[in-house]
């Protein structure tokens, strides 16, 4: 199988592989670079385990070709946390008891992090419409919608 | 969270310090950082990946199975079937008792349901196995099949599996559970009203997030180390132990975090097939379903039917309960057989009635083989017999709550299992819930208590 070489950043640090064309993102990710954190939970773009940010895009890497990530700028949930020190949506998931088994954790808070990058103060509505596309079947919306608000706020407070 | 003190006052323990204190889950941390290492998350230099051949009929006898082609594949590196398999016949229950063994690991003569499994190719890429699966050849004779718990039941209805004999799980109590208290024909002749009605079930998916899988591999030294998201570690183990006919010594189980599984991952399907595959090529092996073999494969909650039949009295009380529970195993028992006998001991319910009659028939169908689901066996119970005491409610026109505050079960009450209720806090519940769901009760049943008669 031809390979293709991609170039690109994640989590701010340059990555390059070689890798078999048509290699979903998530692959790539996963066993090439060894960034677990996106999870495949349908490979199929139904769950939203596997989210991540490209160019400030919220992508599913299972539907992401490799090859079509030449240049980009890819962020996971793995380089969120700077210096050990936890981003405000990894907090608050925390706090407020938003993962059980924590296999959607990542895609969630890769969704969160692009709605609150774009809507710092969202309604309940917005974190609902934001979250829409990933599926967790343990912990209940709520908690989840919740930490997000909370993390909204934070924010909000950190920049007043 | 509120903690309620005054109830049960004399027998509490408040010297309690982790109960109603909030305390973090150990596991978060990893979570909200993608730190947490599930099993799919390792991956080992030379890991062969492995598809299953599934039966596309209900019920069919294997006439042949052809592997040549599938073999010739570029990147097929071994094929297994039944033959390569040590002990293929195995239940899980086994571990406690519960047989006959029921159960192939890779389909050995006979196919049961459709999905089951029969051919087992491992590959240097998921690709190559899937492409190479596509090539194993099967010859099938297609054989009438049974869907449905009452039509197997009836005689000469197909035979589903041949290692029971007979189409229902043979209790020692015979053909089902039994619970019989007091004299229920007695009881209906007294009821001022009879109503019987019936209530039934589809299979449930439990959808976990993350697929069912293992990922297993040699060390060198006889030993394998597989990782997996079992919620059965021991089952596991153990099963995995008489179906390769190895000590447990040589295997070394990896897991504890599993990314969803309510009860979805007790059985013990992928880690025997994929442990032999590591054992017969030396090399890493993952097996991990899709997300369709996930929704159409592993083992749903079981299809059920239960038929309740109950006398009451005008003043509210239930005399006499008459129940016959069908549980839908699917071809093989896996967890089921304990599923219909949980039945058996929960169709009295909460409450205090003096003749029951229960039968609950495990049953086998061609259909997928059930098993655990939270709650299995007496989810559906409870739905059927909550349903039922609201419509006992209505038709001797009482409150619904009311009716069930004159029938609940207290302290020093005899179940018809014959054991005494102790710390029943049904009528307490039933009061905070009543007052939570402005729902108003009658002053007496406010003043009643679980544990103390008469009161
Ligand atoms: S794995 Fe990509 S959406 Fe489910
Ligand atoms: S916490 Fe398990 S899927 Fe969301």
């Amino acid at each position: 199988m031809a390979k293709v070489p991609v170039q690109f950043t994640l989590n701010g640090s340059e990555k390059a592989e070689f890798v078999d064309s048509g290699t979903a993102l998530l692959n790539a990710l996963r066993d090439k670079i060894g960034d677990t954190s996106p999870k495949g939970g349908c490979h199929q773009g139904t769950c939203g385990a596997c989210s991540v940010i490209i160019d400030g895009e919220l992508r599913l890497s299972c539907l992401t070709l490799a090859e079509t990530c030449n240049g980009a700028a890819i962020i996971t949930t793995a380089g969120l946390a700077e210096a050990g020190v936890l981003h405000p949506l990894q907090r608050a998931f925390l706090d407020a008891f938003a993962t059980q088994c924590g296999f959607c954790t990542p895609g969630m808070i890769m969704a969160a992090k692009v709605l609150l990058d774009r809507t710092p103060n969202p309604s309940r509505q917005d974190v609902v419409e934001a979250l829409s596309g990933n599926i967790c079947r343990c912990t209940g919306y709520e908690p989840i919608i919740q930490a997000v608000l909370t993390a909204a706020r934070t924010n909000s407070q950190n920049a007043a | 969270m509120e903690l309620r003190k005054n109830y049960f006052a004399d027998v509490r323990k408040d010297g309690l310090h982790e109960i109603g204190q909030p305390r973090p889950r150990l596991d978060s941390p990893g979570h909200v950082t993608g730190r947490t290492t599930y099993f799919a998350d390792r991956n080992f230099p030379g890991m062969l990946h492995l598809k299953m051949v599934r039966s596309p009929h209900h019920h069919a006898r294997i006439r042949s199975i052809d592997t040549s082609e599938a073999e010739k594949h570029p990147g097929v590196v071994k094929v297994l079937t039944a033959r390569d398999v040590p002990h293929n016949v195995y239940t899980i229950l086994i571990l406690i008792q519960i047989g006959p063994e029921d159960e192939t690991v890779l389909a050995d003569g006979k196919v049961r349901w459709k999905g089951e499994a029969v051919v087992a190719v491992l590959a240097e890429t998921e690709r190559a196995a899937q492409e190479a699966a596509a090539k194993v050849k099967v010859d099938y004779e297609v054989l009438p099949a049974v869907f449905d718990m009452e039509e197997a039941l009836k005689p000469g209805a197909p035979l589903v599996n041949e290692y029971h004999g007979q189409n229902y799980y043979l209790y020692d109590s015979g053909e089902c559970r039994k619970v019989r208290f007091g004299d229920v024909e007695a009881g209906f002749a007294q009821a001022d009203h009879i109503l019987e009605q019936s209530y039934q079930s589809s299979p449930i998916e439990h959808a976990p997030t993350e697929t069912t899988g293992c990922v297993v591999t040699p060390e060198g030294n006889d030993r394998f180390t597989c990782y997996t998201n079992t919620q059965a570690m021991f089952f596991t183990l153990d099963n995995t132990s008489i179906i390769l006919q190895m000590p447990g010594s040589k295997l070394h189980f990896v897991g504890g975090t599993v990314g969803g599984g309510f009860g979805g991952k007790v059985d013990v399907i992928v880690e025997p097939i994929a442990i032999l595959g590591a054992k017969l090529t030396g090399r890493p092996v993952c097996f991990i379903y899709s997300r369709e073999e996930e929704m159409q494969i592993s083992s749903p909650r079981a299809a059920e039917k239960i038929v309740v039949k109950d006398g009451v009295m005008k003043d509210g009380r239930i005399v006499a309960r008459k129940v016959t529970g069908y549980t839908d195993a699917g071809a093989y028992s896996r967890h089921s057989p304990y599923g219909a006998q949980k039945g058996a001991a929960h169709y009295p319910g909460p409450y205090t009635i003096p003749n029951v009659w229960i039968d609950t028939y495990c049953v086998y169908t061609n259909r997928t083989p059930s098993s655990a689901m939270r709650g299995f066996g007496v989810t559906i119970g409870d739905f059927a017999l909550e349903v039922q005491m609201d419509k006992l409610a209505r038709l001797i026109g009482l409150d619904p709550l009311e009716f069930r505050f004159i029938n609940a079960y207290r302290d020093g009450d005899t179940k018809a299992h014959r054991q005494p209720t102790e710390g029943a806090a049904l009528i307490e519940c039933m009061q905070e819930a009543s007052r939570a769901a402005n729902w108003p009760v009658a002053e007496k049943y406010m003043a009643m208590s679980s544990y103390r008669k008469g009161a």
